[in-house]
């Protein structure tokens, strides 16, 4: 069973710039969630914050009740433990090939033996599609390779939680689909809790159980996917519709008034808009051959009524 | 960067904390002893050539300074006596310090910064790693070792060097200067050599380390580490060389 992470008035700044402040959340435990936001908003920093590679200023994140903001060093190192980190690159030990790599973590961790380390690699190489490719170096593999790669590594010690930094982020639209597939059912399958980092919407629509969106130096909402897709909240009806129209600007924010002005326009061209922006997008299941457990039971009952419900309202 | 004391004092104190950091990490178990391996034959391989290269002339620019000297004082019995000291005191940890912060440091830096700006170091500490145990230690602890022997090294090459030129090239004879080899020199020279070069390999490597480590900013964020880890080693080893020395000549009795 995964592990809740609860992270309260989290604030971090470089220097004089305050990344984003006062961040309060609660990822449930065995749950997906994602962060979106803009580019630029501190995504990134605030995996790595809870993580404990950065200090934030003032707030704590509680894991499995422990803070770790307050933890000494060698106790970090053990909590960490419980976590699986996929890196936008994939992070992977460029003069290790890519066995070694995922089995890095076993070789230094655990007294198993090498039979036992090379089931176990395989096994996880197996399930991110790599199989044959042990003997590859990162630099001779491509960028989507090197992000599965960094994957399997992060499951080799069983993790309780799982972040990923932009898994979707330089791949392209049949692999991400691919990827989210993969994370759907590897949480389907080891039932840890993950974090997803990105800024792609189609992928936040389909896989989550919560959504959070990141912007303007704070957290803007974070809840589950059906409230978050639903809300009237302008920042993240814009984000989550991709438009150019609302508070998000190509800097980071724009002025009050042509933030108005544009809502309004785009409130009387609302018929020639793409209906059904608002819609639920129907979720991403763990696919036929993965054995499912009640939670996952749960959810394919209640897309089934969803669709069942919208079927009938369509006729 | 931004040049700024308080900035320059920071930089100082984590470098410090860094240090620290190893001594206090050093005899934690388990020991890196591939690492350890792989990092010292790594030292070995590209500092042993140029350090061969680089101490035949320097014993030789030596043997050539004193041979003119003593002649033109009348003392070419003691030309052997001089060149010896010359080379075993001062020249071999000074070509070993060099050599150490600029083949075997540079690369050092150069590995760790890559690994740096490619998250390799985060992935690390993700994984419940500490890089200071995995990575740092090792280096530094092979550092010192290959500089010790390759202080030995730079020892006999030298006086081999000057040998061959006082002899062969300035017509010295090979008698005189082999009998006076100890007659200024002593053990506790050697041992001090030694020393430094030891220590000189500690600050080498943490340095380099330390620069790697804390490289940001692409590509171009690891040159600038390298450049300035070299430039940093050069001044704190000519400093600790100064200090060292004085404090050898107080507490060691001199010949002569």
């Amino acid at each position: 069973m995964g592990v809740e992470i609860c992270v309260e008035g989290l604030t971090k700044s470089f220097g004089h710039q305050v990344i984003w402040q006062d961040v309060s959340l609660t990822l449930p435990a065995g749950e997906v969630s994602v962060m979106l936001g803009p580019s630029g908003t501190g995504k990134s920093v605030f995996l790595k914050t809870l993580v404990g590679l950065l200090k934030p200023d003032c707030g704590s994140v509680k894991i499995a009740g422990r803070d770790i903001t307050r933890l000494r060093e060698h106790e970090l190192y053990e909590v960490r433990k419980l976590f699986g980190v996929l890196f936008q690159d994939g992070a992977l030990f460029g003069s290790m090939n890519l066995y070694d790599n995922i089995a890095f973590p076993l070789r230094e961790h655990t007294r198993k033996s090498e039979s036992e380390i090379r089931r176990i690699v395989l096994e996880k190489m197996d399930m991110v599609g790599l199989i044959g490719s042990e003997g590859k170096l990162p630099g001779e593999i491509s960028g989507g390779m090197r992000k599965r790669a960094g994957l399997a590594r992060a499951l080799v010690l069983d993790p309780e939680i799982i972040l990923f930094d932009e898994p979707d982020s330089g791949l392209d639209p049949v692999r991400v689909a691919y990827l989210n597939q993969l994370i759907v059912d590897l949480n389907a399958q080891i039932d840890a809790t993950f974090l997803i980092v990105t800024h792609d919407i189609a992928s936040a629509r389909q896989v989550p159980d919560n959504i959070g969106l990141l912007f303007r130096r704070e957290l803007v909402m974070f809840g589950p996917r059906e409230e978050l897709l639903t809300s009237d909240e302008p920042v993240v009806r814009q984000f989550l519709n991709g438009r150019m129209q609302g508070p998000i600007g190509m800097a980071e924010e724009k002025d009050a008034t042509q933030v108005e002005q544009e809502l309004a326009a785009l409130g009387d061209g609302d018929t020639t808009q793409t209906p059904g922006s608002r819609a639920l997008t129907p979720r991403l299941l763990p696919g036929p051959g993965i054995t499912r457990p009640p939670r996952w039971e749960a959810i394919a009952r209640h897309e089934a009524e969803l669709r069942h419900r919208k079927a009938v309202a369509d006729a | 960067m931004r040049l700024s004391p308080a900035g320059a004092l920071r930089h100082s104190g984590n470098l410090f904390a860094m240090a620290l950091d190893v001594v206090r990490t050093m005899p934690r178990r388990p020991f890196q002893a591939r690492e350890f391996i792989q990092q010292a034959w790594f030292v070995a391989s590209v500092t042993i050539l140029p350090t061969a290269l680089v101490s035949i002339p320097f014993g030789a620019v030596i043997a050539l300074q004193i041979g003119s000297l003593t002649r033109q004082l009348g003392a070419q019995s003691f030309s052997g006596a001089a060149s010896v000291l010359a080379v075993l005191r001062e020249a071999s940890p000074i070509v070993t310090a060099l050599l150490i912060a600029g083949a075997g440091g540079t690369a050092i830096c150069a590995d760790l910064g890559a690994r740096k700006i490619r998250e390799e170091i985060d992935a690390m500490q993700v994984l419940g790693i500490d890089p200071i145990h995995r990575l740092v230690v090792p280096r530094v602890l092979a550092s010192m070792v290959v500089a010790v022997l390759l202080n030995g090294l730079v020892s006999v090459v030298g006086v081999a060097g000057g040998y061959f030129f006082n002899v062969v090239l300035q017509h010295g004879t090979p008698g005189a200067y082999l009998a006076s080899f100890t007659t200024l020199a002593q053990l506790p020279d050697l041992w001090a050599a030694e020393i430094k070069a030891l220590v000189f390999g500690a600050i080498a490597a943490v340095v380099a380390s330390y620069k790697g480590l804390t490289a940001k900013g692409g590509p171009k964020g690891v040159g600038d580490a390298v450049n300035q880890s070299v430039v940093i080693t050069f001044m704190l080893l000519f400093v600790t060389n100064f200090v060292m020395t004085a404090v050898y000549f107080q507490v060691v009795p001199q010949r002569g």
